[in-house]
C-alpha cells in the first residue's frame, strides 16, 4: 500500500512539475530535430545544400569571370591556374558557368516542387476527404498523368507551350503532383476517421475548414519530405530536358545545356561534360540523403 | 483470381480510352498549323483545303476522334506528315530497335542490381554494405546522359575498346545498355535491401532457421520470395521505361529507338506520327502496370482476396 502511495506521490510530482515548467513534454518537433541530429550523412548533405544555397545566391561574388564573358583567346582552354575548369566553345570560363548553373538547378527545384505541392495537396486532400465518386475522378486523371512516360511528357508540354524558364517550372511542377496527390490522399484517408476531425465537425466545421486546419496541418512531415525528395528529382528533369534542348537555352548556363554542348568536344576537352555532371550529382545526392534522413526523422513508416 | 484480372483488365480499358482523349486533345491545341508545316508556305488555299479534307481535318473534331480511336484498333495509324510512311510501319521498327536495348538494359540492371542489393543486406553495417550502397547512391543520382558521355570517352575514346555510337554490331549495344542500365541497377539494389532486411527480421525467417534450415536455403526460399513485392513495383515502372525508349541514351549513342521518333515528331509537329508514338508509350506503361498488379496477385495471395477492389 505504501508502495502504491509512492508511485502516486511520484506521478503527481511529475505532473507538478510539467505544470510549473520545470520540465517539459519533449514534443514532436524536438523529437525528430533530436533523431536528425544524430544522422550524421544527412548533417554533413544538409551542410552541403546550405553551401550550394549560398554559392546560388552569391555567384556573382563567387565565380571568377562573368559567365556570359567570352574570351576568344582561351576558346576550348584546357584546364590552368587562369580557367580551372577550362573555357568553353565561345572561351566562357567553365567554372563560373557551372556556378551560376547552379542558381539555376535549385530555383527550378524549389519551384517546381511548389507548384507541384499545391496542385498535389489540393488533389490528394479533397479525394481523400470526399472520397466516392470525387476520389474516382481524381484517381483516374491521376493514372492518366502518371500513364505517360516523366521526360516525354515534359517534352510534349515544352513542346506545347514553348520554350522558357516559367514553361519549364509548370512542365515539372505538372510532371510530379500525381506523387505528392497519392501520399496526401492516403494520409487524408487515415486522418478523416480521427476523433479530432468528428469533433470538428460536430461543433460545425465545414469541409474546408476541416481539411485546411486539421488535415493538412497533419501531413505536415509528409509534406516537408515530399517537397525534399521531389527537388533533385526535378533538378534531374531540368538537366535531361536542358540537354535534350528543350529546357534551359543558351546562353543561360544550365548543367544539363553545358553538358551537351560539351558534346561535340568530349575527346578535346572531357573537363567540360564530367565536370556539370558532377555537380548535378552532387546536388541531387545532397538533397535525397537529408529527405531520407527527414523522413526518418519525421515519420520512420515513410519509409518505403 | 480471374475477377480480379477482369476488373483490372476493365479499368486499363478506362485509362487507356481517357489517354486517347488526352492525347487526341492535347495535339488540337499544338500552336502551327501542320498542314500549312507540311505544304510550302506559298501553297494556295484551295490546296491547303483539299489536303486538309484529304487527311479528315476538317471534319468536326468529335467525328475526328473517333476516327482516330477507329484507326488505333485497326492497328491503322495513318501516315507520317512528312516521310508518308506507314505510322505503324515506323513505330514497329523503332520498337525492334528499343527493345533489344531495353532487354539487355534490363538484364544488367536486374543482375547487378539484386545481387548487389542482396549482398549489402546479408553484410549489413560491414564495409561491404556502405561501398555498395554509397555506388547505388551515386547510380541512381548521376544522369544517364552524363554516365553515358563518361563510358565514351573512357571506352570509346580513351581505350578505344568500344564504339561510341550506332547500333549496328553487337559490341555497340555493350555501352548504351550499361549506360540506360546503371540508374536503375542502383534503385533495385537499394530497394532489394531495404525489402530483404524488412523480411528477415520477420518472425517465419526465425522459425525457418530455428527449424534447422540452412542460412542460404533460407535466404532462397524465404526472404528473396517474400522480399520481391517492392522489387516487382519498381522493376514494372523501370521495364516500362526503358520499353518507351531512353530518348537521352538514344541521342547520346544516335540509336533510331522510340525516343528518337518521339524527338522527332514533336519537333516536326508530325501530328500521326506524334498520336501514334504517344498513344504506344502510353499503353506499354499501361499494360505493364496490369502485368505488375496480376503478379502480386499470383506472388501474394493476400492482394487478390483482400484489397484486390482497391484502386
Amino acid at each position: 500500500m505504501k508502495k502504491f502511495f509512492s508511485f502516486f506521490n511520484k506521478q503527481k510530482k511529475f505532473e507538478e512539475d510539467i505544470l510549473n515548467g520545470e520540465m517539459e513534454y519533449s514534443s514532436y518537433y524536438k523529437d525528430s530535430l533530436k533523431r536528425f541530429r544524430r544522422n550524421k550523412a544527412a548533417m554533413f548533405c544538409l551542410s552541403i545544400i546550405v553551401l550550394l544555397g549560398l554559392v546560388a545566391l552569391l555567384a556573382s561574388i563567387v565565380a571568377p569571370y562573368d559567365p556570359s564573358y567570352q574570351d576568344y583567346t582561351s576558346v576550348l582552354a584546357q584546364p590552368s591556374a587562369k580557367h580551372w575548369f577550362g573555357a568553353d566553345e565561345y572561351g566562357r570560363d567553365i567554372l563560373s558557368r557551372i556556378i551560376y548553373g547552379t542558381r539555376v538547378s535549385l530555383s527550378i527545384g524549389i519551384f517546381a516542387q511548389l507548384l507541384a505541392s499545391i496542385i498535389g495537396i489540393t488533389l490528394g486532400a479533397v479525394a481523400g476527404y470526399f472520397g466516392g465518386i470525387v476520389d474516382s475522378v481524381i484517381s483516374r486523371i491521376m493514372e492518366i498523368f502518371s500513364a505517360f512516360p516523366d521526360l516525354i511528357f515534359a517534352m510534349a508540354i515544352m513542346t506545347f507551350m514553348g520554350k522558357g524558364v516559367l514553361n519549364l517550372y509548370i512542365a515539372l511542377g505538372l510532371l510530379t503532383w500525381v506523387r505528392t496527390a497519392r501520399m496526401i490522399r492516403g494520409a487524408v484517408i487515415q486522418l478523416k476517421e480521427k476523433e479530432y476531425v468528428e469533433a470538428s465537425r460536430a461543433s460545425g466545421g465545414t469541409s474546408f475548414r476541416i481539411i485546411v486546419k486539421h488535415l493538412i496541418p497533419n501531413c505536415l512531415s509528409t509534406i516537408i519530405v515530399l517537397v525534399t525528395l521531389g527537388i533533385p528529382n526535378a533538378i534531374m528533369y531540368e538537366a535531361s530536358l536542358s540537354f535534350l534542348g528543350l529546357g534551359i537555352q543558351p546562353p543561360t548556363p544550365s548543367w544539363g545545356n553545358m553538358i551537351s554542348a560539351a558534346q561535340s568536344v568530349i575527346g578535346f576537352l572531357p573537363v567540360y561534360s564530367i565536370m556539370p555532371g558532377i555537380a548535378i550529382m552532387i546536388t541531387v545526392i545532397a538533397f535525397n540523403i537529408f529527405g531520407d534522413g527527414l523522413r526518418d526523422a519525421l515519420d520512420p513508416k515513410l519509409r518505403t | 483470381m480471374v475477377s480480379y484480372i477482369s476488373k483490372r483488365i476493365v479499368q486499363t480499358a478506362v485509362v487507356l480510352l481517357g489517354i486517347s482523349l488526352v492525347t487526341f486533345l492535347l495535339l488540337q491545341v499544338v500552336p502551327g498549323d501542320p498542314v500549312a508545316l507540311m505544304l510550302d508556305r506559298r501553297a494556295d488555299p484551295a490546296t491547303i483545303a483539299a489536303v486538309r479534307h484529304q487527311l479528315g481535318l476538317d471534319l468536326p473534331l468529335p467525328q475526328q476522334y473517333l476516327n482516330f480511336v477507329n484507326g488505333v484498333i485497326h492497328l491503322d495509324l495513318g501516315n507520317s506528315y512528312f516521310t508518308k510512311a506507314p505510322v505503324f510501319a515506323s513505330l514497329f521498327r523503332a520498337f525492334q530497335v528499343t527493345l533489344k536495348l531495353a532487354s539487355l538494359s534490363f538484364l544488367f540492371a536486374i543482375v547487378l542490381g539484386i545481387s548487389c542489393g542482396m549482398i549489402a543486406a546479408l553484410y549489413r553495417g560491414k564495409w561491404l554494405d556502405s561501398s555498395l550502397m554509397t555506388l547505388s547512391i551515386i547510380g541512381v543520382s548521376a544522369p544517364s546522359f552524363w554516365i553515358a558521355i563518361i563510358l565514351q570517352i573512357i571506352f570509346g575514346l580513351k581505350l578505344n575498346l568500344l564504339p561510341i555510337s550506332g547500333f549496328d554490331t553487337p559490341i555497340a549495344y555493350i555501352l548504351p545498355s550499361i549506360a540506360l542500365g546503371t540508374r536503375y541497377a542502383g534503385s533495385i539494389a537499394r530497394i532489394t535491401r531495404t525489402s530483404m532486411l524488412d523480411v528477415i527480421k520477420q518472425d517465419y525467417i526465425r522459425t525457418a532457421r530455428a527449424k534447422g534450415a540452412k542460412r542460404r536455403a533460407v535466404i532462397i526460399h524465404h526472404a528473396l520470395k517474400n522480399a520481391m513485392i517492392p522489387i516487382i513495383t519498381l522493376v514494372g515502372t523501370e521495364l516500362g521505361n526503358m520499353l518507351t525508349g531512353s530518348m537521352l541514351i538514344e541521342k547520346v549513342f544516335s540509336i533510331p529507338g522510340i525516343g528518337k521518333l518521339a524527338v522527332d515528331s514533336m519537333s516536326n509537329r508530325d501530328l500521326p506520327l506524334l498520336e501514334g508514338t504517344v498513344m504506344y508509350i502510353a499503353l506499354v506503361f499501361v499494360v505493364v502496370n496490369l502485368l505488375v498488379d496480376i503478379s502480386y496477385a499470383f506472388i501474394d495471395p493476400r492482394i487478390r482476396y483482400g484489397k484486390g477492389a482497391a484502386s
